[in-house]
Formats: structure tokens, sequence, C-alpha cells
């Protein structure tokens, strides 16, 4: 599948902050005012701007509204009514402690778990697709979930500042589980195959399908969205930047800051390598994917 | 609204014979002609005579070289040619990802449409068809599928001979036909019956409506060997050319 910028973007940014929104309505980090202002000033613009990136995919973005309405059938239905109703909670929650200096907890507890259906929305867009057969995978949305969990909470320790051992043994722990279910994913993906030019042509009974002449001499949507070709080589390097960058990196700096706690500039520095690495992740993750279309034009 | 209707008595599709079509794009070209003015906003095509053309179609024909695995060796392979267009599926999973409600199936034929004025170009019902029937179209913005011709089949300003597929009716092999599938009595149901009709990708689970018929299998004889005489030295005048010509070799 083509990696539209727009929808890396939009699914690294919105899971960081549905992830801080929802360890905030868990009740991490201090109680003062000032976080509370930073809180919501930092999840605000990451949930805004991963949705306004997603806008940016759309081509006809003026009707965006109408997406709201299909949530019976459609995740992405579903991804933006929980997307504005997560929003929603979670700037009264915001707004209570801002001005009344108390954090409402059962409005928490709600935002958390808006959030964190936010999120599995996210996935389910892209895991539903039997089309897609690298997608269509539990392994999906348990990592999506995953990822979202790690950065929310590697985004709590550096927003906070505070020197919390406990806190950065939990974020090492979602780390590795984030980076194992990735690497289950990617095991997984590694023996999936689109069907076969046999299979979707029904002509396999008849013998091997080769393609003897395309439809068409020049480009469609169909080869520019879906039938994205790949250097298997840098995929393989890219591959190694998203687990350097993503997982490698940031556990090796969460151990400095369990051993020297305390220690500044350690927790963003871990949550923005992070944050590199699962713009390879997400890259690899559009870029590799294969659709079954691409058969008809006699890929395998 | 995107979730799906009850399935329909009356399944209204195509039914594509891969034994008659020979290739010749006069369905693509006639789907064109007639979808670009009619239902929805234009075809387009960007760039069409320059360099890098392209455009959107909502039926395009692939031909394929199909070997089958004990073809005797140099035996030439089949060519089958492959037209490939929205089935209008039953379990239509282009329609139920769709966020806005512009994509639907008619409850009353089974025809898989988008209102093109609830459409946000979002591209996810391309994604979600495994056969590559939805294009989005560059200059409006919108995605494009086969609407069946629904706008000339119950048409009562065409003439009744009209009233069907510009696909079908323009075919020269008559290769393809429209009819009701959900009717067992009907000429396309028969005609799958008797052809051993086949679904693509039913693995899928999408209950495609439209059906192909397989290409009947090819009577394959062994090449004939080649002429006994052909490497000997011939007799007779030839012989004396041939000898001619040696004196030059
Ligand atoms: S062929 Fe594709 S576009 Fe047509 S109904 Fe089936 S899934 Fe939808
Ligand atoms: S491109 Fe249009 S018809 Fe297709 S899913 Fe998006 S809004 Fe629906
Ligand atoms: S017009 Fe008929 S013969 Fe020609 S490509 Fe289309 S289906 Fe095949």
């Amino acid at each position: 599948m083509h990696p539209a910028p727009s929808l890396i973007l939009f699914t690294v940014l919105s899971g960081l902050g549905f992830g801080l929104i929802a360890w905030t309505g868990l009740g991490l980090g201090p109680a003062g005012i000032w976080y509370a202002w930073t809180v919501s000033v930092a999840s605000g613009a990451l949930v805004a701007g991963g949705l306004g990136a997603s806008a940016l995919h759309l081509r006809r973005p003026d009707r965006a509204w109408r997406a709201f309405s299909q949530w019976r059938s459609s995740w992405l239905s579903r991804e933006a009514v929980l997307a504005a109703a997560t929003s929603a909670v979670f700037g009264a929650y915001a707004l209570t402690w801002i001005v009344t200096g108390t954090r409402l907890a059962a409005l928490g507890l709600l935002s958390a778990l808006l959030a964190a259906a936010t999120v599995l929305a996210t996935a389910m867009i892209y895991t539903q697709l039997r089309t897609v057969p690298r997608w269509h995978t539990p392994l999906t949305p348990l990592s999506f979930l995953a990822f979202a969990a790690t950065g929310g909470l590697l985004a709590v320790l550096s927003l906070s500042g505070a020197a919390s051992r406990p806190l950065t043994l939990l974020a090492l722990a979602l780390l590795a589980t984030a980076a194992a279910l990735k690497a289950a994913w990617w095991h997984r993906a590694n023996a999936t195959r689109r069907p076969s030019p046999e299979a979707t042509t029904a002509l396999g009974a008849l013998g091997t399908v080769r393609q003897f002449e395309p439809p068409h001499t020049g480009r469609n949507y169909l080869q520019d969205e879906m039938i994205f070709r790949l250097a298997r080589r840098r995929a393989t390097a890219v591959r190694r930047l998203a687990a350097g960058l993503g997982a490698a990196l940031p556990a090796l700096l969460l151990a400095l800051l369990a051993a020297v706690p305390a220690t500044p500039g350690l927790a963003p520095a871990a949550l923005l390598s992070h944050l590199a690495g699962l713009l390879f992740e997400r890259w690899l993750f559009f870029a590799e994917a294969e659709h079954a279309v691409g058969a008809y034009y006699g890929h395998r | 609204m995107t979730t799906l209707p009850e399935p329909s008595g009356v399944k209204l599709g195509l039914v594509i014979d891969l034994d008659i079509c020979v290739g010749c794009h006069a369905c693509a070209v006639a789907c064109k002609e007639w979808n670009t003015a009619a239902y929805g906003a234009p075809l387009s095509d960007q760039d069409p005579y320059g360099a890098d053309p392209s455009g959107t179609w909502l039926n395009r024909i692939h031909s394929y070289e199909v070997t089958p695995e004990d073809a005797p060796q140099n035996a030439p392979p089949q060519i089958v040619h492959f037209p490939r267009s929205c089935l209008h599926c039953e379990d239509a999973p282009c329609v139920t990802v769709c966020p806005t409600g512009a994509s639907y199936k008619r409850a009353a034929d089974g025809i898989v449409l988008v209102n093109e004025d609830a459409c946000m170009g979002c591209g996810l019902c391309a994604w979600a068809c495994p056969y590559g029937a939805r294009e989005m179209d560059a200059a409006e913005g919108v995605m494009k599928k086969c609407t069946l011709c629904v706008d000339r089949i119950y048409n009562e300003n065409l003439p009744e001979e009209d009233r069907e597929p510009a696909c079908v009716r323009t075919c020269p092999a008559n290769a393809r036909h429209f009819g009701d599938l959900g009717d067992p009595d009907s000429d396309v149901s028969r005609m799958v019956a008797a052809r051993g009709g086949v679904d693509l990708m039913p693995e899928q689970g999408t209950k495609p409506v439209n059906k192909y018929l397989p290409p009947r299998p090819k009577t394959r004889e062994t090449p004939p060997p080649a002429r006994p005489d052909a490497e000997e030295a011939p007799g007779g005048f030839l012989g004396w050319v041939d000898r001619a010509l040696a004196l030059l070799d």
C-alpha cells in the first residue's frame, strides 16, 4: 500500500496523544495546575495534529463531518466518534482540574477507557481488511494498543519530570511488550502472501497464470494506491531503524533512568527516539502491505 | 446507510464468458463513454495526450497466459482475456467500511452505488474491495465504480433493447450477459448452471453476484513432428540446386 505521510502521522501522533490521555485519566503525573495545563496542551496538540493529518488524506475534507454517521458498520466512523468523545470527556476532566484543582477520578477513568477504544478503532480500520493479509490479524490492534500505552507513559515521564522508579520500570516493561508484539507481528507478516493470480482469476484449474498484457499502458489509481513496490534491500534497513530507535535505544535510556533516577533529559530522549522509531515502523506497516488486487496485475 | 440491506430476491448482475471474450476492450470504452456523461461526475483523464496518461475507468480488461502443468514441451499457452469490474457483492465490504454513508447497496435489486455528494474521498472502500473495482476520480475527488448502468436498465426513454448495461449492449462477441442472478430460472442463472460459472475469490466472503464462465478446456494435440525429410539431402532438380549452393558454401 502507498505509505501516505498523512496516515503515518495520523496513526503515530494520535496513538501517542490518546496514550497520554489514558495515563493521565488514570491519575498519573503530579496534581499541580501547571501540569494540568501542560498535559492538556500536549495531548490536545498530539490528537489535533493526528486528526488534522488524517484530514489531509481526504480528497473532500469539507465532507468529513459525515464520517460521524456510520458508526453502526464502519470502524473509520467509530474512530471519528470515539476520538471526539474522548476529547470532550478529557476536556471536561482537564477543565475541572485546572479550574478547581481536583482530578475527578470517574471522568478520568472514562476518558482512559474511551482513549483505549479510540486506539482500538484506529487499528481496526486496517485489521478489518481481508484484502491485505498482513494487517488481518489480532496482533495489529494489540501492537497499536501497546505502542499507545508505551508512548503515553513515556510522555507522562517526560512532561512530569518526576523521578519515579516504578513508573520507569513499568515503561520499560510496556516497551518490551510492544516490541515483542511487533516482533510476533513481523514474524507472521513474513509468512503471509497476497492471493495468487491463479486464485484471483479463478483460472488456477487450467494451469499457471501469467500476465500477458496489462489492461492499460499508463498508471492508474489502483497501482498508485495499492501496488507500492518496495525495494527489499531498504526494507531490512528501515526495519533495523524501527527496532533500534523504537525499542532498543529507548530501553537503554529507560534502564539508565531507573538506575540513576531524575537524570534530566533521559525520559524526553527516550520518547523522541521511540517516536522516530514508530515513524519508520508505520512506514513499513503501509509500504510492505500487499493488497489482493496486485495479483490481477501479475504480482505474486 | 452503510449497513447492508437484507439480501434482496432480485440480484442484478453480469455473467462474463471467459471462453468467448476476445479482449477487444469495446466494453470498457462503451462503459467510459456512457458513464462519463451519465451517473455522477465524469470519468476524468489526466494528461491524456501527454507522456504520462492516466484516468478513471470502471472496467479493465486483463489478458493472461495460462500454461497447464502437464503441457507438452513448446505447446503454446492458452490466452484468456479477463474483464474486471464491480461484482455487486451481496456481502460487500466496500459498503460496510464506508464512514460517510456514501456507499450503499440497493435493497430492491442489489446494485452497489456511491452517492457522490456524500463521499469524502477517503479511499477506504477501494482498499476493502478485493477486486480493484473502485477508482478514485483524480479530478472530482470522489469514488467511482460500476453502476450496472442503473440509468439505462430502468430508463424508459431508451428503446427496450438498449435497457441493459452499456458493456453488455456493445460486446461484439456476446461474451457479456445481464440479468437477475437471484432468479434460478433466468437466462443468466441457467447459463451459470450449465457452464459451471464461478465466484471470484469466494474465500474473501464477499458473495459476488457477477459470475465468470471459465474457458472450456482446449483440445490439445501433441504438436506434429517436424517433417522427417527436412534435414535429408533432396534429390532431382532440388538436389542439383542444393549441390550448386554447396559450392558457394
Ligand atoms: S466488487 Fe468490490 S466494489 Fe463491487 S461490491 Fe464487491 S467489494 Fe464492492
Ligand atoms: S471514498 Fe467515499 S465512498 Fe469510499 S469509503 Fe470513503 S467516503 Fe465512502
Ligand atoms: S467487449 Fe466483449 S469481447 Fe470485447 S473485451 Fe469486453 S467482454 Fe471481451
